[in-house]
């Protein structure tokens, strides 16, 4: 531990999904005094996945959340400790160690991984926020069986939105799946999956622009985007899986993010700032899976060993 | 860290609407993947409020009347509850600090 800064972590984790806690498993591992910062709930996406597949190992594949309380109960048996706290800045101090500001107060670190992920994209039409938790959810792992023989629309084209809409059949009557293209992004496996399913009916090149109710939702307005045709479909709920966006307003003015918000590093996951690395779902990279961000968040933990190794700190 | 109690359609009259204390009920169901990732951010509060509010959960597909009663139509749902009346609801799942913004704020 360094003198200057005895009260300092070497490494402070932003972000308990798939790449961070698998950063703190190895930075536990490594003997390192790890801390874990979570804004919301532990696990991240995987913790709202009903069903894991292709993570390996796992030949029936494993449900989300039970993966995601199994790397929470690994993680802290090594001794990383893990608080519910909103990170609102990580500040470099040149030559002492970062500064990590969250809404409860200050902390330090000699250096810091950032995993916070990406949260789910809202629609932004009428009637969304004004009905969420009364028949508009981003979760239907979690709301699905509030529907029970009612009609849904499941919203979206990629993995997340088949899943769901897959697991939303175990008790809708019918689920209509909205999509705004004319094609799936999901994997083949899980489109195979949806085409078969007879509770599924598939609606493409269509979005829906109004979701409608007095006191939870009875209607949703549908427009088909080639055609300019509007249909209201009566549905008890709309599942929303639109894609997600990068929290890495921490990162702006720190690291170079592209396009997407997305912060850019090297294969080691260092960014350009010493001591600093991004891992996950915060990164640039094209494949956005749990398998990638864990072995992101490996990569970034063995990055800052070396780099404290490097620095000089808790050596001996 | 202690678990947080269990209320049911049957005793929520006693425990939550006739308590002294403020109370908050956490609506969750075993088959609720987020709900299981916020039972330890609630059992933390429960603690650092302990002997000012009392935290319950309720099972929503063992009781099926309060749940109905206070259309909880997505969980989890954390209902804060002052004086035999509904004080405060918080839907999904939002930061600790929020959950204690708005705890703070229906008991206030």
């Amino acid at each position: 531990m360094s003198f200057d800064s005895p009260q300092a972590y070497d490494i402070a984790v932003v972000g308990g999904g798939g790449a961070g806690l698998t950063a703190a498993l190895y930075g536990a591992r490594a003997r390192r005094r790890t801390l874990v910062f979570e804004r919301l709930i532990t696990g991240g996406q995987i913790a709202t996945t009903e069903l894991v597949e292709n993570f390996p190992g796992f030949p029936q594949g494993i449900n989300g959340t039970d993966f995601a309380m199994n790397l929470v109960q690994q993680v802290e048996h090594f001794g990383a400790e893990l608080r519910y706290e909103d990170v609102q800045a990580i500040n470099p101090q040149h030559g002492k160690p970062f500064r990590i500001d969250t809404r409860e107060g200050s902390y330090e670190a000699h250096a810091v991984i950032a995993t916070a992920g990406a949260d789910y994209n809202k629609l932004g039409i009428p009637g969304e926020e004004e009905l969420v938790g009364r028949g508009v959810s981003y979760c239907a792992t979690c709301d699905a069986a509030f529907f029970q023989d009612e009609e849904v629309i499941v919203v979206g084209g990629g993995d997340a939105a088949c899943d769901e809409a897959l697991f939303t059949t175990r008790y809708a009557s019918k689920v209509w799946l909205v999509h705004r293209r004319e094609t799936f992004r999901a994997s083949a496996l899980l489109q195979e999956r949806v085409f078969a399913n007879p509770k599924i009916e598939v609606i493409f090149n269509s979005v829906v622009q109004r979701i409608s109710g007095e006191q939870v939702v009875e209607t949703a307005e549908l427009i088909n985007t080639e055609t300019g045709q509007t249909h209201i479909l009566p549905v008890g709920a709309v599942f929303i899986f639109i894609g997600q966006t990068p929290n890495s307003h921490l990162l702006k003015g720190l690291v170079e993010l592209d396009e997407g918000g997305h912060a850019q590093v090297d294969l080691q996951m260092c960014t350009k700032v010493p001591g600093l690395f991004v891992a996950g779902d915060l990164r640039t990279k094209a494949a956005r899976q749990l398998v990638s961000a864990c072995g992101d968040g490996a990569t970034a933990a063995l990055a800052a060993e070396a780099y404290l190794a490097k620095q000089g700190i808790g050596e001996g | 860290m202690a678990e947080t109690s269990e209320v049911t359609d049957a005793t929520f009259e006693a425990d939550v609407m006739k308590s002294d204390l403020p109370v908050l009920v956490d609506f969750w169901a075993p088959w609720c993947g987020p709900c299981r990732m916020v039972a330890p951010i609630v059992e933390e509060l429960g603690e650092e409020y302990a002997g000012r509010v009392n935290f319950y959960k309720m099972n929503t597909d063992e009781n099926p009347t309060i749940p109905t009663q206070y259309g909880i139509r997505s969980i989890p749902s954390l209902l804060i509850f002052k004086s035999g009346e509904l004080a405060g609801t918080i839907v999904g799942f939002r930061p600790k600090s929020d959950l204690k913004k708005r705890l703070e704020e229906a008991i206030a």
